[in-house]
């Protein structure tokens, strides 16, 4: 068990190089150079372009400038060497001169904590999603399959599964017209997100869809578990059908739920960006379509990476949490 | 699952035997279909949107490129809207930003949708499952080798990787293709028969272990006859309930992309088959909410109607082709 977890651990490597890799070689093999400006504003001259290049190393041969972004390489002008990813080093941005990648998307404003950063904004918002789509789709799976092909069911089932399939954009402009729009109850152009009242409607568009997900796998899941001997033992010992609920089933109904919580997270802190864009929400997601809209290479880069590691670990911890989660599964082995 | 008659000396085998008279799988598979409301009720959707893409041209009431000068942000005339723009009865959902008609737009967009739902699906069962029963059927290295790709591929946020496609190779030659839509489709098949392979492989896997696999493998069957006849019929029913189910979500990614500006070239010559899509219809109604939500609500709703017709086809299909699938999801 062990020696599986840490061989699942290993083969993260891999899959981020190969991320990485491709990233690169499809961002490298887009015609003209990052400086090319859109076609109505004034282009780069070409000794700017060359001594930007310079700076950024991107006259060394491909394969260089690969490691250099995976491992790091010394600097031509400064001599001195710069770590690369594996330092967590993503890399000046190409747009916002200075800055670096890593410090757009994780450093917070002066005085202020991790959370008010790009990054803190879209995990807080993902997590605020979650715990919505938890609280409500739980229980909702729990109801419905209690009261299995009842219509308290079948308006269960319709809402999940129309949750599922209807993807959040849609569904965040049917709220936009109809709550913003026409109702005129909330205001989408906020630019304070201090207050909490803001984050009510991005937090129940990008939650509505894993809530339905979770409120179908909560269903099924009690549905099997209901049939399982160690319910019929319990009701035939006499137990009240609440200790049943609760004590046997829930518990034991749980399991495929919880474990999908890290990919639900990543899901939703990478899944963000159509919507933070919508909202204008000041996330990770909405610096990453600026950067495609402005052709910041070492941003869409870097946020990629970013994404890709989070998904990874996401998928990782299901390993992870069965073991903890399920005795019987460290058993089997 | 249909009994064979049996024959007329065994008396309890006769007894026994169900007197319905016996249909082929497909057909008991078709008649569970049309049974279930929900995927009939999916399956007219489809084919109404079918239609659309198809008559686009004769159905539409304008030219979807005619610029209606000074008929800008016309209201629908069932909506007056906040605006004090007076509607007109011949734009029957109004016009967008260049006074071009709305309705007519939204049914030229059904045109990229739907191909974008059908094209790339055709080239991922074929790619993925080619490769699937080979990797599933050679075992060993080959087989190794698929695995460790599809878990790269599964580690890849695949939104991602079609927004860095689509933005990188936007001005090459294979990007330049039919507004970009060439691109979109490789783009999509390249991540997406993955998911296929890996189904095929697992079928095969245990079709393998069959008897009447060992049984053709006795009367000396190829590996090819046993492959093509044997294991590829048995394993089309999954395969046809993940096309359905992975349909909408190329459709809801054209639209993502196109929403976010990185899909579809709107065309501007009228001789070009595609000429907006449902994303691109979006992106531009989003930026006209107030004066003209039908720009972006009714490509909105296209799209949710499309999605869920397929999701409930799709839960037909399965519970039609498995019944043993029935109720447990």
């Amino acid at each position: 068990m062990v020696t599986y977890l840490i061989r699942r651990l290993f083969w993260l490597v891999p899959v981020l190089l190969t991320v990485s890799l491709v990233t690169f070689i499809i961002m490298h093999s887009a015609p003209g150079g990052p400086w090319d400006t859109s076609d109505e504003r004034r282009q780069v001259d070409a000794a700017t372009a060359k001594s930007l290049s310079a700076y950024y190393g991107l006259d060394k041969p491909m394969w260089r400038q690969f490691m250099a972004y995976v491992i790091g390489d010394t600097n031509s002008q400064t001599g001195k060497y710069v770590c690369g990813v594996i330092c967590g080093n993503l890399g000046p941005s190409y747009r916002q001169r200075g800055r670096t990648v890593q410090d757009i998307l994780f450093g917070a404003p002066e005085g202020k904590t991790f959370w008010q950063s790009r990054f803190g904004y879209s995990l807080r918002l993902g997590m605020m999603a979650l715990s919505m789509a938890m609280l409500i789709g739980i229980p909702l799976g729990i109801i419905a399959a209690l009261k299995q092909n009842t219509i308290v069911d079948y308006v269960a089932l319709l809402i999940a599964t129309s949750g599922i399939s209807v993807p959040s954009f849609v569904l965040a402009i049917f709220f936009i017209i109809i709550f913003a729009s026409k109702l005129h109850w909330v205001n989408i152009l906020v630019d304070d997100w201090t207050q909490v009242k803001y984050w009510f409607m991005p937090m129940s568009v990008l939650g509505f869809g894993t809530m339905a997900f979770t409120a179908r796998l909560t269903r099924s899941s009690m549905l099997e578990v209901m049939r399982q001997d160690y319910v019929r033992t319990a009701r035939a010992k006499g137990l009240a059908e609440r200790v049943v609920v609760m004590a046997h089933m829930f518990r034991n109904a749980l399991i495929p739920v919880i474990t999908i919580l890290g990919p639900a997270l990543a899901g939703l802190v990478t899944g963000s960006f159509i919507i933070e864009t919508m909202f204008s929400f000041p996330g990770m997601g909405r610096a990453y379509v600026q950067a495609i809209g402005q052709r910041d290479y070492s941003m869409i880069m870097g946020t990629t990476v970013v994404y890709a590691l989070l998904v990874a670990v996401a998928n990782l911890s299901v390993d992870f949490i069965y073991v903890f989660v399920d005795p019987r599964i460290r058993l089997e082995e | 699952m249909t009994v064979a008659s049996q024959p007329e000396t065994h008396n309890i085998a006769s007894l026994n035997a169900i007197t319905t008279p016996s249909r082929s799988l497909g057909q008991e598979a078709w008649s569970r279909l049309i049974r279930n409301k929900a995927s009939v009720v999916g399956m007219f959707i489809i084919g109404f949107f079918l239609f659309l893409a198809a008559f686009a041209s004769v159905i539409s009431p304008m030219d979807p490129l005619k610029l209606h000068s000074g008929k800008k942000f016309l209201p629908p005339p069932f909506d007056a809207g906040q605006t004090k723009i007076k509607s007109e009865a011949e734009f029957l959902l109004g016009t967008d930003s260049l006074g071009r008609d709305v309705m007519s737009r939204v049914i030229y967009g059904s045109r990229v949708s739907m191909a974008v739902g059908f094209l790339p699906t055709a080239i991922i069962l074929l790619l993925g499952t080619t490769i699937g029963m080979t990797a599933g059927y050679l075992g060993g290295r080959a087989d190794n080798i698929l695995m460790r790709l599809t878990d790269v591929v599964y580690a890849f946020p695949d939104l991602l990787f079609f927004i860095i496609v689509m933005v990188a190779l936007r001005d090459t030659f294979i990007g330049q293709m039919m507004n970009g839509l060439v691109l979109l489709f490789a783009a999509l098949a390249i991540v997406n028969w993955v998911g296929v392979a890996r189904l095929v492989r697992g079928q095969v896997l245990s079709l393998k272990q069959k008897e009447f696999v060992e049984a053709a493998r006795c009367i000396g069957a190829t590996d090819f006859r046993i492959m093509s006849s044997h294991i590829l019929p048995n394993s089309l029913g999954p395969l046809i309930v993940s096309a359905a189910f992975q349909i909408p979500g190329l459709i809801i990614t054209e639209a993502i992309l196109g929403y976010l500006g990185v899909g579809l070239r709107p065309a501007t010559d009228s001789t070009s088959f595609f000429i907006t899509s449902w994303g691109t219809l979006m992106l531009d109604g989003q930026s006209a909410i107030n004066s003209q939500p039908y720009l972006l609500l009714t490509p909105a709703i296209c799209v949710a109607l499309v999605v869920l017709a397929f999701t409930f086809l799709g839960d037909g299909l399965r519970d039609a082709l498995d019944p043993r699938m029935r109720g447990t999801q």
